[in-house]
């Protein structure tokens, strides 16, 4: 009978770039600005290092496809390396496969990292992609947003909200998460912004707006796994930050191909929350979780997941982010750091750049933005759309929690 | 009761896009250079989307016409078209997978002239052969930006389809060609524009001339007087020509069809069946029906109506491919459409879009002719049709199921601006179908009233997207409000 991955493994290091329009630097001095910190906190050398796994999702703006840009630009020799893609999910995807495989007992360290370079398109948003040879015979080209968006449509006929209700909270998502970010060094936004500025800018997608839409960012991320009782041998500080649960959910095409999807939610997100909070004991998520690292590609995005979530009733987190529970200091922080809204989201770093923020909390090294005695942190991906996607969540906490 | 001999028309429909351009904003663009065009800047004139062409409007004006009717006994489809969209490539073989036609029919293109469209039509009537056969004229014209020809051209095409004995509703009487090299315009292969000759000469040494001697000749052969013309059109010349015709041939004003100059403009090859649909749709039993198409010398056909028009009630015909309009004044959409001008669309417009032919082909009714899967196990319909259902996980249980005509209405809508569109917004969504299947699908010809959950709308077949460094386009279908 399987046991889930809870406790079974402890975070030895983390590291994050700084996120931003990185102009100086390649992908290979993103990873090597990730690992560098990773190595550092871990207190262990490249050697000690046994497996590794790369995320990164776009070939055309990155290094190249396979492992190798990895295993090159960090110089891991000899030793297995990886490289996964999963939409927006391919940051928590490496670090599943180097979680999994030291619970697995199959390696002592392993290496998690994942970097993205948008900002070599040329242009804002992501680059367009094939959806494969049969998908892009029928399939229209939407940009991310025009996905997300519509979401929108499908919560304001489910519940009844105004356009303008709906509108004034997506922009009360944006402005909380600018008040965090703004408390970010490594942010790329680090500026609050007035719910007017807001609320009145250029349509993306309708009804989202520019703010509405989160920052396109280059940046990596890191992180160094092992046995909590490999970590307690090399004296890290107690107590252990461990994994509590890992767990994902691929669209199977009932939400895109049948009626049985009314567009109001993400199924994705039930299923993958439904799992982690078995699979780490938790029951009543809103009050257990001390914090949220939510997929907050779009301000719509991040109102819906909080339903999905479970930790706002269905219809009702629209009032929830209007009054404030997400905030910095409300009843349960979401996007302390200042989330995918003023990260950005290089793709391939950003299910990372999510425990990042946790393991700084967890571990009181958070500066500025310190949240009271947390505990236990959540972090959520949602690759592709709503209808079509994936959704990776990982739970991360102290020991004995 | 009809003989069994008996040919003629079975069916018939039509198509103009929904888009229309108003002259006054033609005119007033070019005012600076050419004030005169202002004399021609009345009414408005249909305009292809940019994801619209030949072969799109045929299939729009084949569905039209093949409503309710049973398509596996259609034999052979012609496509009469000066601006088919491909020089190699048989276009009706497109136009009918996507109208779901047998494989075991014969297709083929007509081109060549403007008159093409009723050449194709007297082809069909004269033929000796089983089955039913669809003839459709499908035109996108396209002129020198600030020439007449800009202002009273237009876009549509109509189908008809012929057969024998008792579902014929007009029967071919009898036709007259005559073939003479006058050359008003021509336009030489491989060419953007026509290069037209003066209208004086057009009318009065060509038309004036040509037309109604082989006019008088048919009804003198078929023993028809002049006064029982019921309706008489005539395509391919200046404005007017076909009163000053009717006038020569002694048919009375009143039995001249509207020239649709004010509604579509001049559709080339597909005039002479929108004519002919015009008179179809209001003629009464024992009408005689005369159409010409001039070009080259000219086509001329006459029909006698046995029976009004059976009531098929979707029919859109050519009266409500007319009312269903969307009012346009941006001139420059019109250029940018027709590729006249190359606006800068940014870097999201690199994109290549190489298909596959591999997998077209092998995926070929799912995307020409929107044929999605029913599950045998749960009854579930579904697009795509892939090895296994859906709804239930059943593996290889899926049966053919058209998606084409199903009813259907708007689950989620979104309007892009971040997406690389040549018309943007990108509208696009998923749409749920009355029978269970729900597909994302771009939406097009969205009005002022914009898109609702649940707004009602129909498919039609557009292209998706084009391929500009190999020239194929991708075509499959979409969305657009019913209303």
């Amino acid at each position: 009978m399987a046991t889930g991955i809870k406790d079974k493994v402890a975070i030895l290091g983390m590291g994050c770039s700084r996120f931003g329009e990185r102009w100086d630097c390649g992908t290979e001095q993103l990873l090597n600005e990730a690992f560098g910190e990773a190595l550092k906190d871990a207190g262990i050398e490249r050697k000690q290092i046994e497996a590794a796994w790369y995320g990164s999702a776009l070939d055309r703006v990155n290094v190249g496809n396979s492992a190798i840009p990895l295993s090159t630009a960090l110089r891991l020799e000899g030793i297995p390396v990886s490289r996964v893609e999963n939409m927006c999910a391919t940051g928590t995807e490496a670090l599943r496969g180097a979680v999994y495989a030291v619970a697995s007992g199959a390696v002592d360290i392993a290496l998690a990292i994942g970097a993205e370079k948008l900002k070599d398109t040329g242009y804002g948003g992501l680059p367009v992609s094939s959806k494969g040879t049969f998908n892009d015979l029928w399939m229209p080209y939407g940009s991310a947003p025009a996905g997300f968006a519509q979401l929108a449509t499908g919560y304001r006929a489910k519940y009844g909200v105004s356009k303008e209700d709906l509108k004034k909270a997506i922009g009360r998502v944006s402005w909380k998460s600018h008040q965090n970010g703004a408390k970010n060094p490594k942010a790329h936004l680090q500026k609050a912004v007035e719910m007017e500025t807001i609320l009145n800018a250029p349509t993306i997608a309708e009804p989202l707006g520019v703010f509405d839409c989160c920052g396109v960012s280059d940046g990596s991320a890191c992180a160094i796994v092992t046995t909590p009782e490999i970590a307690r041998s090399l004296g890290r500080d107690n107590p252990l930050v461990l994994i509590k649960a890992l767990q994902l959910s691929a669209s199977a095409g009932r939400e895109l191909s049948t009626g049985q999807w009314d567009g109001s939610y993400v199924q994705n997100t039930r299923n993958a929350a439904r799992a982690a909070y078995k699979e780490a004991g938790i029951t009543d998520p809103r009050r257990q979780l001390s914090a949220l690292e939510v997929h907050d590609c779009f301000s719509i995005t991040e109102l819906v997941t909080m339903e999905d979530l479970g930790v706002s009733k269905d219809g009702e987190a629209w009032k929830d982010v209007m009054n404030g529970v997400f905030d910095a200091d409300g009843e349960l922080p979401c996007q302390i750091d200042g989330g995918l809204k003023c990260f950005g989201h290089p793709i391939g770093a950003s299910g990372l750049r999510m425990v990042y923020e946790h393991y700084l909390q967890l571990k009181n090294r958070a500066g500025p933005r310190q949240l009271k005695n947390p505990k236990l942190g959540l972090s959520h991906n949602l690759g592709g759309v709503p209808y079509n996607g994936v959704c990776a969540i990982s739970i991360v906490g102290l020991e004995g929690t | 009761m009809t003989p069994s001999t008996t040919r003629g028309i079975t069916s018939f429909g039509a198509f103009v896009p929904r888009r229309r351009l108003q002259r006054a904003a033609i005119a007033a663009a070019h005012a600076w250079a050419f004030p005169g065009l202002k004399g021609l800047a009345k009414g408005e004139r249909a305009m292809c989307g940019w994801d619209e062409d030949a072969i799109t409007m045929a299939v729009e004006a084949g569905r039209d016409c093949l409503r309710g009717r049973d398509v596996g006994v259609v034999s052979s489809l012609t496509l009469a078209s000066t601006t088919a969209p491909y020089a190699d490539l048989n276009n009706a073989v497109l136009v009918g997978s996507a109208l779901r036609l047998p494989a075991s029919m014969s297709a083929s293109d007509l081109g060549g002239s403007t008159r093409a469209g009723l050449s194709a039509l007297i082809a069909a009537c004269q033929a000796e052969t089983s089955g039913e056969r669809l003839v459709i004229a499908s035109e996108k014209r396209s002129a020198k930006p600030g020439s007449a020809q800009e202002m009273t051209t237009g876009c549509g095409a109509g189908a008809v389809t012929v057969g024998a004995g008792g579902d014929v509703i007009a029967r071919f009487v009898g036709s007259e060609t005559v073939s003479v090299p006058f050359i008003d315009h021509f336009r030489r292969a491989g060419a953007d524009f026509d290069y037209g000759w003066e209208e004086r000469w057009i009318r009065d040494e060509g038309i004036a001339k040509i037309v109604p001697r082989a006019a008088a000749r048919l009804l003198e052969r078929l023993g028809l007087a002049a006064d029982r013309i019921a309706h008489f059109g005539m395509s391919g010349g200046p404005a007017k020509s076909d009163a000053a015709v009717a006038k020569l041939l002694k048919i009375a004003p009143e039995k001249v069809l509207p020239d649709l100059a004010g509604t579509v403009g001049e559709t080339g090859a597909a005039h002479p069946l929108l004519l002919l649909v015009s008179a179809l749709e209001k003629a009464k039993a024992g009408d005689v029906i005369l159409i010409a198409a001039f070009g080259q010398g000219c086509e001329i056909a006459a029909f006698e109506m046995l029976a009004p028009v059976p009531a098929v009630g979707a029919r859109r015909g050519l009266a409500g491919s007319i009312a269903r309009r969307i009012e346009e004044t941006a001139y420059l959409k019109l250029l940018s459409n027709d590729g006249h001008i190359e606006l800068d669309w940014g870097m999201r417009a690199e994109t290549d879009h190489k298909t596959a032919m591999t997998q077209l082909y092998r995926s070929s009714d799912q995307i020409f002719g929107f044929v999605g899967g029913q599950c045998s196990a749960c009854n579930a319909v579904q697009f795509p049709r892939l090895p296994t259902c859906v709804n239930c996980g059943a593996s290889d249980s899926q049966k053919p199921y058209a998606l084409a005509d199903e009813p259907a209405k708007v689950a989620t809508h979104t309007a892009d601006w971040l997406q690389y569109s040549p018309s943007p917004p990108l509208y696009m969504g998923l749409v749920q179908f009355d029978v269970g299947a729900r597909v994302l699908m771009e939406i097009v010809d969205v009005g002022p009233s914009g898109l609702e959950v649940g707004t009602p709308l129909g498919m039609s077949f557009r292209k998706k997207e084009r391929d500009h460094l190999r020239g194929w386009d991708r075509y499959f279908w979409k969305a657009s409000p019913l209303n």
